[in-house]
């Protein structure tokens, strides 16, 4: 697997705030992401870590209130034309040139709840076309036909006949299904999935999962999965990012966040998952709640609540220590520090990822 | 078991009538029992007629056919008076969305005590500020909490603010209708966990209704899945999951996703699909499995799956 690995998105010490009434939230702080060719990344945190804002900051979504304070998101691509690459920073990007160069066209989103995303008072083929004939100028005939195309790909029979449908005529998983099929329609290089099963059940969350994955081998696509579910994360991620706070605490590949976790908050993440094998009384959750991010943090954000904090994490940031070993594996926690003292994680977590990792082996 | 079951439900059916040709049967015929102090966990997907059972029950809807018996009395039909008044302060539900079931623009201390207010379940103003507190306390809020309003919580809090709500009028059964589904994995737990510590220390029933299984397995005693308004296949927790005959349930077990990578990346999902299977459950009765697991299917289906 030595191949050159193409850079599609880069992103670096992107710091977002909010007004509000009480004051700036610092709800993004200093954020560093790489996205490669065909790849898929997760950005896996509690509701309010900030990994919403994170991918609506790339898509130039942020709300009137908030603001880019620094950082940059830069994209690269091949010019369609003369195939020479090219790359600009979107965050200074104006809105209309966002609006006819990076979104839906190089960077497509899906929504969480389908419902929401489409347009009730419209067909869902002319929804599809829609942004067909905006972007490229495509006659309705040959928008039309593309449509047929990509409602079978993703998945859809009776094709000519849905196309003539509302929204509300469709279930939850095929409104899903139409959503994917319109973040498609432009061909972007991008595909952000933000919570795009949690509004669906276990069955069709699988069968939508795996559409997902089968269109991004067809297309050569570049995944964004935001979601607080591992299940989903352990199904689809190459590369997984821990989010707390507004700050990436903890980054590497699925492998090594699932079967070797050194941040105490990823391993109080895993070890609050419900898990078929386990039989215990009470499930663990991570003591006190996540921190206000309209005050100054002091120190590393999740100190308060880890029972292993040493006395510099409520003084100072800890910076991102590389695991020994591993290019990719990054861990933003003083416990990774050389002269810190040895903290191994607990120890019921640890006999589950042996557990895990004894049943991963077995199905190989 | 000698001990009499809290709520017995016995063939209920739910028809919706959409217009003069046509109606939907939500629930068609389904019967289960829940003790004391358990939890039955209601399983299945969307549109199977889950949260109707539960509305049913607790009768936000008028059965079409079928009864419901709550400690010992039919509350399917007309109710007397007395008889609402047991079933509105004995039962209550929780709700899926915690913002959308709480009043915006009353206080907590409000919200909590609306129940004991209908009811006039306390003499003095005193003895209404100290029930809502010590509500507070057992779901882990402060006193403090009282004066403010839903949305200065958070989803976590705001569930914990329904759950008191429920728990107030000291219910012997609990409807909770997807009541952790729009919370976060590490707030599901706690609130899970929270659930469970209540029910011991007052015994109270629960009838959990969910799509997430791994949590379901986590808190119920029994389960049941249902499909299409069927209720397809029944047994306690360690049955279903250790031994799934029905098709359906298969593919809902198969469903869950498991945070292994290795193991998750190499599985698919089992599907399954009503019409194409030749299954009809209008023609299947109850088989014995073993204990108190029971499937739903005809003599040739049973034999078969059972292979």
């Amino acid at each position: 697997m030595e191949q050159q690995r193409e850079r599609i998105l880069k992103i670096r010490n992107l710091n977002i705030s909010f007004k509000t009434g009480n004051g700036k939230v610092n709800a993004v702080r200093g954020v560093n992401l790489d996205l490669y060719k065909g790849e898929t990344i997760a950005i896996v945190g509690e509701s309010g870590s900030g990994k919403s804002v994170t991918t609506k900051a790339v898509m130039g979504l942020l709300a009137n209130n908030g603001n880019i304070d620094s950082g940059m998101i830069e994209y690269h691509w091949n010019d369609e034309y003369t195939g020479e690459p090219k790359t600009v920073d979107i965050c200074q990007l104006s809105e209309k040139e966002l609006q006819s160069e990076i979104r839906g066209r190089k960077i497509a989103m899906v929504f969480q709840d389908p419902m929401t995303s489409l347009n009730p008072t419209m067909t869902i083929g002319k929804q599809i076309m829609e942004p067909m004939i905006y972007h490229y100028k495509k006659s309705k005939k040959e928008a039309y036909e593309k449509a047929l195309e990509l409602l079978e790909l993703v998945g859809i029979t009776d094709a000519e006949k849905r196309m003539k449908n509302y929204p509300h005529q469709l279930s939850g998983g095929m409104r899903q299904r139409i959503v994917i099929a319109i973040a498609l329609s432009c061909d972007p290089y991008v595909l952000i999935c933000d919570e795009p099963t949690t509004a669906l059940d276990v069955t069709i969350q699988a069968k939508i999962l795996e559409l997902i994955q089968d269109i991004q081998k067809k297309k050569q696509l570049s995944v964004i999965y935001i979601t607080h579910d591992l299940g989903v994360v352990a199904k689809v991620a190459d590369y997984v990012n821990v989010m707390y706070a507004g700050k990436i605490v903890e980054t590497g590949t699925i492998d090594e966040i699932f079967y070797d976790p050194r941040h105490p908050y990823t391993w109080g993440l895993l070890s609050s998952m419900p898990d078929l094998d386990t039989d215990d009384d009470v499930l663990y959750t991570i003591p006190g709640s996540p921190p206000n991010l309209s005050h100054e943090v002091q120190g590393d954000a999740f100190a308060p609540r880890n029972e292993f904090a040493l006395n510099i994490d409520f003084k100072e940031e800890p910076p991102m220590f590389e695991v020994p070993g591993s290019k990719s594996h990054k861990v933003a926690s003083w416990l990774m520090h050389p002269n810190a003292p040895k903290v191994e994680m607990p120890e019921s977590l640890k006999k589950r990822l042996q557990k895990m990792k004894e049943k991963g082996d077995a199905k190989e | 078991m000698s001990e009499q079951p809290i709520l017995e439900v016995k063939n209920l059916k739910q028809y919706f009538k959409v217009s003069r040709k046509f109606t939907v049967k939500a629930v068609d015929g389904i019967s289960f029992k829940i003790m004391p102090g358990q939890t039955y966990g209601l399983v299945g997907e969307s549109g199977s007629g889950k949260s109707t059972t539960g509305r049913s029950i607790i009768r936000l809807y008028k059965p079409t056919d079928g009864e419901v018996i709550f400690n010992g009395k039919n509350i399917s039909g007309q109710m007397t008076k007395e008889e609402l008044k047991l079933l509105r302060t004995k039962m209550q539900m929780i709700f899926q969305d915690p913002m959308a079931c709480l009043n915006p623009r009353r206080k907590v201390m409000d919200i909590i005590a609306e129940g004991l207010d209908i009811h006039k379940e306390y003499k003095t103003e005193q003895e209404r500020e100290q029930k809502v507190y010590d509500m507070l306390e057992l779901v882990g809020l402060s006193k403090e909490h009282a004066n403010r309003y839903p949305h200065q919580f958070s989803g976590g809090q705001r569930q914990r603010i329904g759950i008191a709500r429920a728990l107030v009028m000291r219910p012997q059964l609990v409807i909770a209708d997807e009541a952790i589904s729009a919370l976060d994995v590490s707030i599901q737990a706690q609130v899970v966990n929270l659930m469970k510590k209540i029910q011991k220390k007052t015994n109270t029933a629960y009838l959990f209704i969910a799509h997430d299984l791994s949590m379901v397995k986590y808190i119920s005693d029994h389960i049941g899945v249902l499909h299409l308004g069927h209720l397809v296949e029944t047994g306690t927790t360690d049955e279903i999951f250790n031994n799934p005959i029905h098709p359906y349930t298969k593919s809902l077990l198969s469903a869950i996703p498991e945070p292994n990578p290795r193991v998750e990346k190499t599985r698919k999902s089992q599907s399954y699909d009503y019409e194409t299977s030749g299954i009809d459950y209008h023609k299947g009765t109850e088989h014995h499995v073993e204990g108190t697991h029971y499937v739903l299917a005809t003599d040739e289906e049973f034999a078969q799956w059972t292979k």
